[in-house]
């Protein structure tokens, strides 16, 4: 039996014994050199071939993964180390570091108990360590440091072993700052960063060793001798002394909780319903015995088996057969091929208890964030907290109409599987529209589509996707039914910045039916809401909000289904541009209905509350705004000059600049539609010696000389009139 | 100067039209027609055309309402007669097309026809000062959640002592009618889910079929009987009744065939 077959044996043992389970993420900014650090772990505790690791990117087993050498998947893993002669398992989840996929990072975080911080020595902090450390602790996922790539320190930067100290003294001082600034109250001292308490070590993952204060101090091994060691180009001996796996590994061991303890002060936080209700006490005490509670963070597609959800068993047990409820599903799904994960392999068991990271097929209804259970309406975990909305569409065809049927359906499971992924079906052109984070992100998911699921498709160029708002207070705008019969009274403003703000952070939940009004109401007064308003609100749509400011009118009750029915169709399609709708309170203050039902019927009613509502919207002064990114850039000095061209060229500001040797970082902030080619031409500025990096920054408004412009642009394109309607049009 | 004369068909058929609907229709240079507010069961367009021996444009909801069609032949110097089912302004909205038409200075003649208001107190028996605000049952939309109002304003009806007509949705476009017995369902959910005691098993009802024709269908009795009783085609309404007067009692029990113990309650 080889060494990966005995731990397989062993894994199914450990998965018995929570208290020697470690559930742990790794995050990073990307090409810190996460999934290098993954691979070697995995090979270390024997799970793959050594020749292999630090070669073969085995967590990048997506072929275009493997091609462009990032992650895009967070794929699981499960492997047994020994740790002071105990056996514990340990399920990494390993998570993309790329920006366009913000969101798979989030749930990755909700599966796991503690997350490795991977931080590149070379570059230090960069914003997508901060984003994870935020998203790791606002999870309650305790983090512990790894400072990778040490040997390039020495080998491309010569520094020498005190500037390399100094080094690594700022990064941890930074780090532990954010952990300071960004941990659960109850933690805040307790996981700080500590350099004699070891949850802090240092090494190559590429190379293989890892080293942490305490180990370094047992052994009597100094930063000279390190340095000496990659100097003399030793890499080998430190391997053998300081193996990669066996110190990380220990320190995950040893710093981070098991399912047990972390579950206890876990799944208050991230769970809504009732702690005291019997599957809340299933979850809090990580019991086997009490209904099934998983929630699921991923769907793979896997060409045999189909669609495979992974996800965190926090509660009961799952075997194969057994029948689970999805959360908003009306049917049951029969669970099967039980397993835990190795990368693309999967090791069917026949049995599986809370605590472990488990992988499921036959879950058909479940989608990346879903709840299952052996229970029926269990309160789901809460709504995925998404750092980033969809801003760019293409609209995507089947090379074959032979194949359409099989795209619709290739579609619904890409959507499944990346709930970041969009899909429309356009009603006027039937074509199919995708939307995602950014332009890297649909080249992915169309390459998924062609290669994974074999439809060869041809696609649109990339279009942004705009917000419509508006600029200050309009109304009072009578809507007009067409019977006349019924008039509805809007007035509009801006929303405040605060709520808009707390909306998309994903700070207040105003998505789905809301379940406790005074408790959004008490929210929203305290980010600034006013409090007839808090008690008043309806709906939301996205970050807009519609309120009923009247009183004792007549049918309005009965009415007002359609009349928030009138309200979501002007958020999904604004007046300028038929562009979604941000940020828009809408304030019904008055109405007059028709004494009959029939003529009050959704025919009269919706449009009559659209022109009010657009009217009302024309008068407020329409905005437009558009997509943002921050853009960071490392390049050698001498060419900041041409990378300084290609920002402004793309309308773009330099908001930080930074020069470290003869390195230097610009961080830039550009908007999406002028991204487009980006990645092309600053290869060609400079000779493809820029390293450059995306991070969503959110919509900010299209200047005034551009507005109608690119308000003419949208409206071609969509086949309409070139210019908007004015305030006139909604009057009659 | 052109001009607009609303004329009613009456409830039925092509001959419930009075002689001066006939001869103004006859004489108009455009005939226009809608039949989404209600319907002649009893005729067909080709019927109504014969009759009048002029041609007939049907308008749509959208025709009537956003583009005021009838007013922009008037306008344009035509004598335009617009037929409606029943009596002209029984269908409240038509009130909007006279008002734009005086607006723009068109003169505008109105000529009755009978209508289901006076119609269904006559073949009933009884008195039409006795009800309260009418109602319409619309039919279900999607999931909608169906409106409260027609179960509130019956009871508010009842609760004055009056008696309530319970007039029934039409779908225009697939030629469907709500029958009797789909309304007395919808009170029957409208029960279950609001439970304020307007519809229960000894509650009486009268459903008419066909007003108008020669053979109208007339029937009082509780929920249990209307449901299972066929009132065959045509348009279908409904009463609810509040207090009944000794000789609405009698009516009901001789012309309606209602159940004679209403007498002693």
């Amino acid at each position: 039996m080889g060494r990966k077959e005995k731990n397989v044996q062993k894994a199914r043992k450990l998965m018995e014994k929570p208290k020697q389970i470690r559930n742990i993420g790794t995050a990073a900014h990307i090409d810190h050199g996460k999934t290098t650090l993954s691979d070697n772990l995995i090979a270390g505790a024997g799970m793959m071939s050594e020749e292999l690791a630090g070669t073969q990117l085995m967590l990048d087993f997506d072929e275009q993964e493997q091609e462009r050498g990032i992650t895009i998947d967070s794929a699981n893993v499960s492997m047994v180390h020994d740790y002071e002669g105990d056996e514990y398992l340990i399920n990494l989840i390993d998570t993309p570091g790329h920006v366009d996929f913000g969101g798979d990072v989030t749930r990755a975080m909700r599966a796991v108990d503690g997350v490795i911080i991977v931080v590149c020595a070379v570059e230090g902090i960069m914003p997508q360590t901060e984003t994870v450390i935020r998203q790791a602790l606002k999870e309650k996922v305790k983090p512990i440091l790894f400072i990778n790539k040490v040997d390039r320190l020495i080998k491309e930067l010569n520094l020498g072993p005190e500037e390399m100290q100094q080094r690594f003294h700022k990064i941890i001082r930074n780090v532990d700052e954010l952990i300071r600034k960004n941990s659960p109250e109850e933690f805040k001292g307790e996981w700080r960063l500590d350099v004699e308490g070891g949850n802090i070590a240092f090494g190559s993952a590429l190379k293989n060793w890892a080293i942490s204060f305490p180990y370094m101090k047992k052994e009597g091994i100094s930063f000279k001798d390190i340095y000496a060691h990659i100097e003399e180009g030793k890499g080998r001996e430190l391997v053998k002394k300081a193996p990669l796996h066996e110190v990380l590994l220990n320190q995950v061991i040893r710093h981070m909780p098991d399912p047990i303890t972390a579950q206890e002060y876990r799944i208050p936080h991230i769970w809504r319903g009732d702690p005291e209700s019997e599957i809340g006490r299933t979850m809090i005490n990580c019991s086997e015995d009490g209904p099934t509670a998983m929630m699921v963070t991923k769907i793979l597609i896997d060409e045999h088996a189909g669609e495979i959800a992974v996800g965190r068993l926090f509660g009961g047990k799952v075997k194969d057969g057994m029948e689970l409820h999805i959360d908003d599903q009306p049917k049951k799904n029969r669970a099967q091929q039980v397993s835990l994960s190795v990368g693309a392999d999967r090791i069917p068991v026949d049995e599986i208890k809370a605590g472990n990271v488990v992988a499921i097929g036959g879950l058909r209804d479940a989608i990346a964030g879903s709840t299952v259970s052996s229970i029926d309406e269990v309160v789901p975990f809460e709504e995925m907290k998404h750092f980033s909305e969809p801003v760019v569409t293409k609209a995507v065809e089947a090379k074959n109409t032979a194949d359409l049927p099989k795209l619709i359906e290739v579609l619904r499971s890409v959507a499944k599987a990346d709930p970041s992924i969009d899909i429309k079906i356009d009603q006027e052109t039937g074509e199919h529209l995708i939307s995602g984070m950014g332009e890297l992100h649909l080249e992915i998911t169309e390459h998924r589509i062609q290669e994974e699921h074999g439809v060869p498709i041809t696609s649109s160029e990339p279009i942004v996707v705009y917000r419509e708002s508006v600029e200050h207070e309009g109304g009072t705008f009578v809507g007009i039914s067409p019977n006349r019969h019924n008039r509805f009274f809007f007035d509009i403003e801006p929303l405040e910045d605060e709520i808009v703000k707390a909306i998309d952070q994903g700070d207040i939940s105003v998505h789905g039916k809301i379940k406790n009004k005074n408790e959004l109401a008490k929210d929203l007064r305290e980010l600034g809401f006013d409090k007839d308003e808090s008690k008043n609100f309806i709906s939301f749509t996205e970050d807009n909000v519609l309120l009923n400011m009247t009183k004792g009118i007549q049918y309005l009750n009965e009415t007002m289904e359609l009349i928030e029915q009138g309200f979501e169709e002007v958020c999904e399609e604004g007046p300028l541009a038929r562009e979604p709708c941000k940020g828009v309170k809408v304030k019904l203050v008055n109405a007059k209905l028709h004494e009959d039902t029939i003529h009050r019927g959704p025919a009269q009613v919706i449009p009559a509350v659209k022109n009010a509502i657009y009217g009302a919207m024309c008068q407020a002064e329409r905005i437009l705004l558009e997509p943002k990114q921050k853009v960071f850039i490392d390049i050698p000095s001498d060419l900041m000059g041409n990378v300084n061209v290609e920002i402004q060229q793309r309308r773009g500001d330099v908001i930080d600049m930074q020069q470290e040797g003869s390195d230097s970082q610009i961080v830039a902030k550009c908007p999406v539609a002028e991204m487009f080619g980006f990645s092309g031409d600053i290869r060609s500025a400079t000779g493809g010696k820029a390293l450059w990096s995306t991070e969503h920054a959110g919509f900010e408004k299209v200047p005034n000389s551009l507005i109608s412009e690119v308000v003419r642009e949208i409206r071609e394109r969509k086949g309409l009139k070139p210019e908007p309607f004015g305030e006139s049009h909604y009057a009659d | 100067m052109g001009e607009l004369i609303f004329i009613g068909l009456g409830l039925y058929d092509e001959k419930d039209i009075s002689v001066k609907g006939l001869e103004a229709a006859k004489k108009a240079d455009v005939v226009h027609s809608e039949f989404y507010t209600s319907d002649l069961a009893g005729s067909t367009l080709q019927d109504i055309e014969d009759m009048i021996g002029n041609e007939i444009k049907i308008l749509k909801r959208e025709e009537v309402e956003s583009k005021a069609l009838p007013l922009e032949e008037a306008l344009a110097g035509k004598r335009v007669a617009f037929l409606t089912a029943g009596d002209p302004m029984a269908a409240t909205t038509h009130v909007d097309l006279r008002l734009r038409a005086v607006e723009k200075g068109v003169p505008t003649t109105m000529i009755h026809s009978s209508s289901i208001f006076s119609a269904v107190p006559s073949l009933l028996g009884v008195q039409h000062y006795k009800f309260g605000r009418t109602v319409t049952l619309p039919y279900s939309q999607d999931d909608r959640e169906y409106p409260v109002s027609p179960y509130k304003n019956i009871k508010e009806n009842k609760e004055r002592g009056l008696h309530t007509l319970v007039l029934l949705d039409i779908n225009s476009e697939e030629k469907k009618y709500m029958s009797v017995n789909e309304g007395i369902e919808a009170l029957i959910l409208l029960e279950k889910r609001l439970g304020e005691d307007i519809v229960v098993e000894d509650t009486l009802f009268a459903g008419l079929a066909r007003v108008g024709s020669s053979d109208p269908e007339v029937k009082a009795g509780y929920p249990k009987e209307l449901m299972e009783h066929d009132f065959g085609t045509g348009l279908h309404c409904m009463v609810l009744f509040g207090e009944l007067h000794f000789m609405e009692i009698d009516s009901l029990i001789n012309l309606a065939d209602a159940p004679k113990e209403i007498r002693e309650g």
